[in-house]
């Protein structure tokens, strides 16, 4: 069911497209030797031709083009041999040359394709238009002193991805599955950190409204968004703004706006009026950029493999249903994690443990994938004890929060309290017996129709057995004793 | 024989042959740049101790047996060159307290080769003018008088009109300079010296004050054209830190000056035939065409079809560049601040106060040509144009070896004169500004005097990276022109 919104005229649809500014992952900047670190004390990434000093002039960084390649190849476009930068003009203060290098006619990647899964288990495709390198520009502060400004030129010249979607998304949840679509996969390739936080990502969100059917209607760009949950309110706060303007009898401009997560809302920016004029040209200090198809070949030999793959390996390869390798491929490092535990053990069972308590405990301690509650090997070894039915699957739990307690092994775990499971036929017979002498009443409900208590009585003499017995051995003894 | 009229040749000689020392030699130019610079104003900032200093190093290193051909030689830098810790205003009011960290790639090419720097000579402001009546430290007298007037102050031709007039009066014995339109070239023709332009990418634009990035291009202005090979040598060469540069091999320029023209063919462009040139200017043409002739060349008639759209395009595609370029001059960073209320104001009281009249029109018209509606009609176009102008270039190229044109269409005008408007000032460039757009070399070459006794130059332009051929057609006109004028106000 498309999503729409309800207004007094009726039925609206929403059209959305992003341009997302992903930095690039490199040692220095685009177009010079700085480095390229987040953090350091104010300024102390900067070189001359950061500072736009008079007579410098920007060298391109060949690892950010091979980055910007492999983003490229991960989004299945299509690369450009030849590209241009250009220069975008415009005055600010963090902007130390007065203009940004970008590329603005000839990008060095083309159009491509993003698949992107919706709730429902809907898959959509989004098209994108195309990737371009620019420098980020520095950062001014109006909060340090009382009557200046304070400007950092550490972030000023790293380069970062412009990633332009076309406006191929209609819902505030196609919006944040695009986006965390793009962060998984500029993530699995190593190109960004999609660190929203920290601004290494942040998307312009351009959003218009239209009756069903229509061509599309004005747009306006919601500047510098910075976090999934935020775009996708932007979406919708925009999206009921201009339904409000077009049915009260107005007409929706062209215009900036900025998204003010505390209100919930959006407010203008800069109309079209004051919008720069960028006057863009090729940037005479730099010659066109002609990459050679064997270098692009050898990027693409060396990627790694993608979320959509891996997934699609996943069920394959360990039997999972496409939803639960859809959690574990959210990024490599679960990926790899559940690879390790599911080599040569049951896939499904591997699944369901990563999913259930594992990601709960990791959850719970706050711990990371990286730095996880418990290690895959150990996990394993579980696995292990339950497969070989050392342990059932009740105490495997109990196992299970004691290894993230303690970091013991689980056999260690096993030995120490004595939670083998307990097969021997006898021992089981006597509890039954027990249970049922102990709970005649119930017995008499049972054998008058009542079914359920069934499941009582398997309980009762799982806790009498502190939960060691073979669940199959017990069901099948109070089976026989009920008679 | 006075000590300054050794030429770079002759004084390296002397300097290794121990007959003077570097420090007798830049002695001497630290007190002719005292004496006359005041003058003159060909220097905005001079550099006497620094000189001293370095040439105290030459002699050691003269001493040692290590000396280039540079080692212990007193020129003149362009104040477009950023030179470490040695004040750089590209004689604009803007950088008046700008001292650089760093020096240009081109500088510090010939400060390891032993030169001695004297100090930073005057240009219009960024470069752009074609007088030196543009820089905001004053104007720059050319040495050379008119002999009907000789009380008359006449320009040196600019923007490297500093430069110019230093060597000229023998305030300095070369210099750097720079040329984006003709800057090199024509001040070398207003004052009698020889000039080169290399192929665009031949030296480093690393350090240099950006005027138009894809035609600035650094080159040596000297007393003759042997002393420009010696000085190239040491300035060209490959730089990794501009993109632009070319990763050729620098040959040693001084072994093609005795090539002769013997074979060579000469094309002589049907379009560089102005209607109103000056009489006497094309009267010398014809004179260089005789002796490149009588010496063996071949003159070949060829056509330069877009010749007349050099300037125009020059004109939008130069201050498009500049516009841009110059953005940086803030106030925010470096340079002359100028308070305001707030941002945009402290931009527009900075920007307003730093540049002259003539940089803000440039910056205004290449603004302009970029401007949203406008980009097709002027800057695109001119791209285009700039295409064909190039291909008129290479076309020529397969028919002929180099080109002979006058450098100038006039010789140096009185100061004050040509100011009614800025275009009959962008004149001066019609015959340099082709071989800028097309990224050719080019030398000046004094060849003879005017009847007032002003110097004029011919242009040689060669093949993209062919300045070999530049130089010995320069140096079989030098031969044949015998020119051996001097300014009378000089140092003796």
């Amino acid at each position: 069911m498309a999503y729409t919104l309800e207004g007094r005229t009726g039925i609206w649809e929403v059209v959305v497209g992003l341009e997302i500014h992903a930095q690039v992952i490199s040692e220095s900047k685009l177009f010079s030797g700085a480095s390229a670190t987040y953090g350091g004390a104010p300024n102390a990434h900067v070189s001359f031709v950061d500072a736009g000093f008079p007579g410098m002039l920007p060298v391109i960084n060949k690892e950010c083009v091979a980055q910007a390649v492999r983003t490229g190849l991960g989004l299945k476009a299509k690369i450009n041999l030849f590209s241009r930068f250009d220069r975008k003009n415009y005055f600010y203060a963090d902007l130390p040359n007065g203009y940004q290098i970008s590329q603005f006619e000839h990008p060095i990647v083309g159009t491509g394709d993003v698949e992107i899964e919706l709730q429902d288990g809907t898959i959509k495709h989004i098209g994108i238009t195309r990737l371009h390198l620019e420098q980020d520009a520095g950062k001014s502060m109006h909060d340090q002193h009382a009557s200046k400004s304070v400007i950092d030129l550490n972030r000023a010249g790293v380069a970062l991805m412009e990633i332009v979607s076309e406006p191929d998304i209609r819902s505030p949840e196609e919006a944040g599955a695009y986006l965390r679509k793009i962060r998984q996969i500029v993530r699995y390739l190593g190109t960004c950190d999609g660190n929203m936080e920290e601004g290494s990502m942040r998307a312009d969100v351009n959003v218009s409204v239209r009756k069903p059917g229509e061509e599309f209607r004005t747009r306006c760009e919601i500047k510098n968004v910075n976090s999934v949950r935020f775009v996708m309110h932007a979406v919708e706060a925009e999206a009921m703004r201009q339904i409000e303007v077009w049915e009260s009898g107005g007409e929706v401009v062209q215009e900036t706006r900025l998204y003010d997560p505390s209100k919930g809302e959006t407010r203008s920016m800069r109309s079209k009026e004051d919008a720069h004029d960028y006057r863009y040209f090729p940037e005479p200090d730099l010659l066109p950029l002609i990459l050679e198809q064997e270098f692009v070949d050898r990027l693409k030999a060396g990627l790694p493999e993608l979320p959509d793959e891996k997934r699609e390996r996943f069920c394959r390869d360990y039997a999972i249903p496409f939803y639960d390798a859809g959690v574990l491929v959210a990024d490599q490092a679960t990926a790899d994690f559940y690879e390790t535990v599911a080599k040569g053990r049951d896939g499904k069972l591997t699944a369901n443990w990563m999913s259930g308590d594992f990601f709960a405990a990791m959850n719970r301690t706050g711990k990371s994938i990286e730095n996880p509650p418990v290690s895959a090997a150990d996990l394993g070894a579980l696995l292990d004890l339950i497969t070989d039915k050392t342990i059932n699957g009740r105490i495997a739990k109990d196992v299970f929060e004691e290894m993230v307690e303690t970091g013991k092994a689980p056999a260690a775990i096993v030995e120490e309290k004595g939670l083998r499971q307990v097969t021997d036929t006898g021992a089981i017979d006597a509890a039954v017996t027990k249970v049922l002498a102990d709970n005649q009443d119930k017995v008499a409900e049972y054998k008058s129709g009542k079914d359920k208590l069934f499941g009582f009585f398997v309980g009762q003499v799982m806790k009498a057995m502190q939960g060691k017995g073979n669940p199959a051995l017990v069901n099948e003894a109070v089976k026989k004793q009920l008679g | 024989m006075s000590i300054f009229d050794l030429t770079i040749a002759r004084a390296s000689k002397a300097l290794k042959a121990k007959e003077i020392s570097a420090v007798e030699l830049t002695t001497a130019y630290n007190g002719a740049v005292a004496a006359l610079n005041p003058r003159l104003n060909a220097y905005i900032t001079t550099t006497p101790e620094l000189a001293l200093e370095q040439a105290k190093a030459a002699d050691a290193r003269i001493a040692a047996g290590e000396a280039t051909a540079l080692t212990g030689i007193p020129i003149a830098m362009k104040d477009l060159f950023c030179t470490e810790g040695v004040r750089t205003t590209a004689a604009s009011k803007i950088l008046e307290p700008f001292v650089p960290p760093y020096e240009s790639t081109v500088s510090a090419k010939l400060k390891a080769a032993g030169a001695v720097m004297l100090g930073k000579a005057n240009l219009d402001e960024f470069a752009m003018g074609s007088s030196n009546i543009t820089s905001g430290y004053g104007p720059v007298e050319n040495p050379w008088k008119r002999v009907s007037d000789p009380d008359a102050k006449l320009v040196p031709g600019g923007s490297s009109g500093g430069s110019a007039a230093a060597v000229a009066a023998r305030l300095a014995l070369a210099a750097t300079g720079t040329d984006t339109g003709g800057s090199i070239r024509q001040p070398a023709s207003f004052t009698g010296l020889a000039g080169i332009k290399p192929t665009y990418g031949r030296c480093s634009r690393w350090g240099i004050v950006a005027f138009a990035s894809s035609l600035d291009q650094a080159g040596p202005m000297a007393r003759n054209v042997e002393d420009s090979a010696i000085l190239l040598n040491a300035m060209a060469g490959f730089d990794e830190k501009d993109s632009t540069s070319a990763q050729r091999e620098v040959p040693d320029f001084t072994r093609a000056l005795t090539r002769g023209v013997k074979g060579l063919r000469i094309g002589i462009p049907a379009e560089y035939r102005l209607e109103g040139t000056n009489p006497e200017i094309l009267a010398l043409w014809e004179k260089g065409i005789t002796w490149l002739r009588e010496q063996g060349a071949e003159i070949v008639d060829i056509s330069l079809p877009h010749t007349k759209y050099g300037l125009p395009v020059y004109y939008i595609v130069a201050p498009a560049e500049a516009s841009s370029n110059l953005a940086r001059y803030d106030g925010v960073r470096f340079g002359k601040r100028v308070d305001g209320v707030d941002l945009i104001d402290m931009y527009e009281r900075t920007r307003a106060g730093g540049f002259g009249a003539e940089v803000k029109r440039r910056i205004m018209i290449g603004t302009y040509v970029l401007s949203h509606g406008y980009y097709d009609a002027y800057y695109l176009k001119a791209q285009k144009v700039r295409n064909l102008i190039l291909r008129d270039f290479t076309n020529a190229f397969a028919k002929v070896d180099a080109i002979l044109t006058p450098t100038a269409p006039s010789a140096a005008f009185g100061l004050g004169e040509k100011m009614d408007d800025p275009v009959t000032m962008y004149l001066n460039d019609v015959f340099t500004v082709p071989a800028s757009l097309a990224g050719v070399p080019a030398m000046s070459i004094p060849a003879g005097l005017n009847a007032e006794g002003l110097p004029l130059g011919l242009q040689v332009i060669g093949k993209h990276f062919d300045e070999e051929t530049v130089f010995a057609v320069s140096a079989a006109i030098e031969n044949a022109a015998g020119f051996s004028a001097l300014p009378e106000l000089r140092a003796k």
